[in-house]
């Protein structure tokens, strides 16, 4: 078992965010958590990353190599600062060598021409592909990816996902996913834990547990939605 | 050329150069708002030596590091925004500094002192920079990384609270020997105009550096011939050069990597 969460809670600021939580993951799992915003889904993340205190259970096999694809970093936010594509990756420590460089850039299906390029001009997809081989070129065992396509179009997003279950062929690693996209959930996904601002949790494999019941109980009563 | 203009020359290169490296770090973080306040806390220190007469630097140095770890433990603490912390620092800085300054004395404190630096004090400032340079060089990536994403950069294994201690502590030195070049009052423009400059022309982070640290020598340099030629006071001299440098980058600002409200 690569990761075995029992009796979670997580309290911010007086508010429990997660009360009560258990689940297991297995190795080579993708496990969807499911939510609307608020339900402590990023919470959740950051929990088992190790950068917010809780109580409970969390044990990780041993050796593992993490990588975090955060919400919120956008190709915007890098606007701040005129930080080359080729000058990201040498932020990590240590520095990956050009060869990897454009290995990953590769495997995520982006051209060699945008390291010289200010990371803050790529498109939004352009900088989510970036950064996924950013995470991978550390050769994670297990990826946290928080709401990947947040600002980038469909089209785009669709492919991110694609790309990832490549990838994921490719290379022997756990993916953990953040999405509200439940098209996602059925295609992709091994487990769904599914976290709603009521405290409601819900988890299993996504034919099983996702039903239009428990749907309305995730996100509320107006949920419009299609089986696959 | 005097030796004392060559001093003050040395010295102005020493503190402008190592101000501006520094400053191409604060200015991703928009921590450059920071150093202002930080300099207003040499105000005490500037008070207690001239009341008890011992050198400005031995006053002005425990301040701002101390205010410097206030700040910082003040932020892991209360998780207030750093601009309003520093708003606090800033004015029990003036504040405990107006009640004993002298006022009539307290030129040297409010516009720099650095056409009067002695040797002593210009040997200071280039072991003191040199000292800053090689820690901000081995933080640099970390603390970018930092201000990119915090929780990213805790996920790459990177101690952020060390790193941001060690940071505000290159910060509080900087800004110290900055008060000697320009006074209290316009030390963040040593660190913060410079950068500016630099980042309208740069379209890669290493250029970016490059320049910052030219265009502070440059105005450095320029600030203090000019004001030793007209027998102007030296510190805003040096700001106003770094302003003209910095409206001059905006003639010939790039930034073609800046693409508003894109998506």
């Amino acid at each position: 078992m690569l990761l075995k969460v029992e009796k979670l809670n997580v309290v911010l600021d007086g508010n429990q965010i997660i009360k009560n939580l258990s689940f297991n993951t297995e190795k080579g799992e993708i496990l969807t958590i499911l939510g609307p915003n608020g339900s402590g889904k990023s919470v959740l993340v950051k929990t088992l990353l190790g950068l917010i205190p809780y109580d409970g259970e969390i044990t990780w096999e041993e050796k593992i190599k993490v990588g975090y694809l955060p919400q919120g970093l956008s190709h915007l936010k890098m606007q701040e600062s005129p930080l080359t594509v080729r000058e990201f990756f040498d932020l990590k420590s240590p520095s990956p060598t050009l060869q990897d460089i454009k290995y990953f850039l590769n495997l995520v299906g982006l051209e060699l021409s945008i390291l010289s390029q200010v990371a803050g001009t790529l498109s939004g997809g352009q900088f989510q592909r970036m950064l996924l081989a950013w995470v991978l070129i550390s050769h994670p065992n297990v990826i946290f990816l928080d709401e990947p396509t947040t600002g980038v179009d469909i089209a785009g997003g669709k492919t991110i996902y694609s790309l990832l279950y490549d990838i994921k062929k490719k290379e022997d690693i756990t993916v953990f996913l953040i999405t509200h996209d439940l098209n996602i959930v059925y295609k992709h996904s091994t487990n769904v834990l599914c976290l709603s601002r009521q405290g409601y949790t819900c988890f299993g494999e996504p034919k099983q547990i996702l039903n239009k019941k428990k749907l309305e109980q995730i996100f509320g009563m107006e949920i419009k939605y299609y089986k696959h | 050329m005097s030796t004392q203009l060559m001093l003050s020359l040395i010295s102005g290169i020493f503190i402008s150069s190592i101000a501006a490296y520094l400053g191409t770090l604060m200015l991703s973080k928009k921590m450059t708002i920071v150093a202002g306040p930080l300099a207003h806390l040499a105000f005490p220190g500037v008070a207690l030596a001239l009341v008890f007469g011992f050198n400005i630097s031995i006053g002005v140095f425990p301040f701002v590091i101390v205010g410097a770890i206030l700040i910082w433990y003040l932020e892991k603490k209360t998780k207030l925004p750093l601009e309003n912390l520093s708003a606090i620092i800033f004015a029990s800085g003036v504040g405990i500094g107006l009640l004993f300054l002298p006022i009539d004395k307290a030129e040297e404190a409010l516009v720099g002192s650095i056409i009067s630096i002695t040797p002593v004090e210009t040997f200071l400032v280039i072991v003191l920079s040199i000292l800053v340079f090689f820690v901000t060089r081995h933080i640099y990536k970390k603390v970018i990384l930092i201000n990119i994403h915090e929780g990213l950069a805790k996920v790459e294994g990177i101690n952020v609270d060390i790193y941001n201690l060690i940071y505000l502590l290159s910060i509080a030195i900087v800004v110290a020997l900055s008060v000697y070049l320009v006074g209290a009052l316009i030390t963040a423009a040593l660190i913060a105009i410079p950068p500016a400059s630099a980042k309208n022309i740069s379209n890669s982070f290493r250029s970016y550096k490059i320049w910052a640290v030219l265009f502070g020598v440059v105005s450095a340099v320029l600030g203090i011939v000019i004001s030793r030629i007209f027998g102007l006071p030296t510190g805003p001299v040096v700001v106003l050069v770094g302003v003209m440098i910095f409206l001059f980058s905006i003639i010939f600002k790039k930034n073609s990597w800046k693409i508003e409200g894109s998506y």
